[in-house]
């Protein structure tokens, strides 16, 4: 579904060169939902960016479906933490979910059963006519994702998406995404830098060293399919993995591309697996 | 809104201007200076002068070039701030000229203008069109420049590109900008719009405010530059009106943002 080979990444600037993605590699299967964690500063929107067609890398590549991606590719939605800035001010929240479905020429009637759709799915139904800046916050961002929904990507991408909203809306949007990756079957990779979203989030958990970065370990989250926030969290297993994916991040920070090529292979716990990729 | 806070805020907009009026009514009330004549003479001039056949003779033609002269400015203006403001080549190449030109005053280009544009209603478009274009344009270029990044990454990535971005991101997202140039702008063309009229003109605002001072009927003159200022005030207010519906979403964004 989505590969990423050798990506690199060095931002050109008049005095110094730097050097952001050393060498990425991963691959998501059709209908995954991946994490991608990492210490601050990483690269995480770097790489994203280059996933999504709005930067270009400056080696490797990312295929979608075994074409590679040159610029924003037709079946990709983008959800970006910054809802404010992402959302059309001047426009109400229908048109703001309905502007890029103009561009399919579904007819009206579609048009207009999608966009009440995926207002519907993220808790909106009564707010067609609101300007985003009405909204609180975790709203704006239910916009922001009811957009990406009525657009019908096969491939969702988030950049941190819920960094700025209050802990009890993110747990709520938490679950929303969950519900909806179960509901349309789309291929998520979500990135964030909270640990315990990573974890609780994904089937797999990639986790990024520091800039330069490579991939310092693709975890498979093996909790059962069915989360909900108070049993999961308060399960062993989820300790063990959050304690896992902690202590990683933390040799994350001394470790990048630049310190050593690959990582030494090392068992923790038994039900670890690791897959370089 | 209560019926007490309509009556607040107009007494806080008709107050100052009422005051001065007093002060001047009652400071020329027997004054004999021949150029300062009583406000209430000026008053009564003002009832005897502006009749119907004179609003048509000489108002109307004044606005009708102000509205063509305004409205060309704002489809120059923005339309070559677009340009200017969407690519680094064009700006890097433009704008030397153009701060060159911007700090010529307009009225000073009235002779010039009058050499190839004759004195006819051509000149004085021209003329209000080279002083209303530059605000509209410098300010049209830094709400294009000033288009935020996020947003525009989320157009791309849905494929929003073309004269859809232009439309629904470019401009929108730079009509505060640009319609402060197009405030700005609307002050200078109505001086325009005056001077020149003063220069070279059969009828006009302009025209008559400079016929009557030559034939020393002073109160007539007052009550031209008065018709002015009322002019000036109902233009701004029409404005401001328009502004209120097209920018709604800003003004209310800017509350949100100040009280989160």
């Amino acid at each position: 579904m989505l590969d990423v080979r050798n990506l690199q990444k060095t931002y050109t600037g008049r005095h110094r060169n730097v050097e952001a993605l050393r060498s990425l590699s991963f691959h998501i299967g059709a209908g995954e939902l991946v994490c991608l964690v990492g210490p601050s500063g990483c690269g995480k929107t770097t790489l994203l960016k280059c996933m999504a067609g709005l930067l270009a890398p400056t080696g490797g590549e990312v295929r979608l479906d075994g074409h590679p991606v040159t610029g924003p590719p037709p079946g990709m939605a983008v959800v970006f933490q910054e809802y404010g800035r992402s959302l059309f001010a001047w426009m109400n929240v229908r048109d703001n979910v309905t502007l890029p479905l103009r561009r399919k020429k579904l007819g009206k009637a579609r048009e207009r059963e999608l966009v009440d759709h995926a207002l519907e799915v993220v808790g909106l139904a009564d707010a067609h006519q609101a300007y985003p800046w009405q909204l609180s916050g975790g709203m704006q961002q239910r916009v922001a994702i009811a957009r990406a929904v009525a657009f019908e990507p096969k491939v969702l991408l988030m950049d941190e998406p819920f960094a700025a909203v209050d802990a009890q809306t993110r747990a709520d949007l938490e679950d929303l995404i969950r519900r909806l990756w179960h509901e349309l079957g789309v291929t998520v990779l979500f990135v964030t830098h909270d640990i315990d979203e990573a974890v609780y989030l994904g089937q797999r958990t990639i986790i990024l060293s520091k800039s330069p970065t490579v991939v310092q370990e693709d975890l498979t989250i093996d909790l059962p399919d069915e989360r909900d926030q108070l049993h999961t969290r308060s399960s062993t297993r989820f300790a063990e993995l959050r304690a896992h994916v902690y202590e990683q991040i933390q040799r994350a920070k001394h470790h990048s591309g630049a310190t050593s090529p690959a990582l030494p292979a090392q068992d923790r716990g038994p039900a670890l697996q690791k897959s370089e990729s | 809104m209560t019926v007490l806070t309509v009556t607040r805020r107009i007494l806080l907009v008709l107050g100052l201007p009422a005051v001065l009026f007093t002060i001047w009514w009652v400071a020329t009330a027997d004054s004999t200076d021949f150029y300062v004549p009583p406000l209430r003479t000026i008053l009564t001039a003002f009832g005897d002068t502006w009749t119907g056949d004179r609003l048509a003779s000489d108002v109307l033609p004044s606005l009708l070039r102000l509205t063509a002269g305004y409205l060309l400015a704002v489809v120059i203006g923005v339309g070559l701030g677009l340009l200017v403001g969407m690519s680094r080549v064009v700006r890097d190449v433009l704008e030397p000229v153009l701060e060159l030109f911007r700090a010529i005053p307009p009225p000073v280009l009235v002779p010039v203008i009058m050499l190839f544009a004759g004195i006819g209603d051509t000149m004085k478009v021209i003329v209000i069109v080279s002083g209303c274009v530059w605000p509209i344009l410098l300010n049209t270029v830094e709400g294009v420049r000033a288009v935020d990044e996020v947003l525009d990454d989320t157009c791309r990535s849905y494929g929003i590109t073309g004269s859809s971005r232009l439309w629904h991101l470019v401009l929108r997202s730079a009509s505060p900008q640009i319609v402060t140039g197009m405030r700005q702008a609307l002050s200078i063309g109505i001086i325009l719009m005056v001077i020149s009229e003063m220069f070279a003109a059969d009828n006009g605002l302009g025209f008559t405010i400079v016929q009557f001072q030559r034939s020393f009927a002073i109160p007539e003159m007052w009550s031209g530059v008065l018709l002015l200022g009322l002019l000036g005030f109902v233009l701004s207010l029409l404005f401001r009106f328009a502004e209120n519906r097209v920018l709604a979403w800003y003004h209310g964004l800017r509350r949100a943002q100040r009280n989160p």
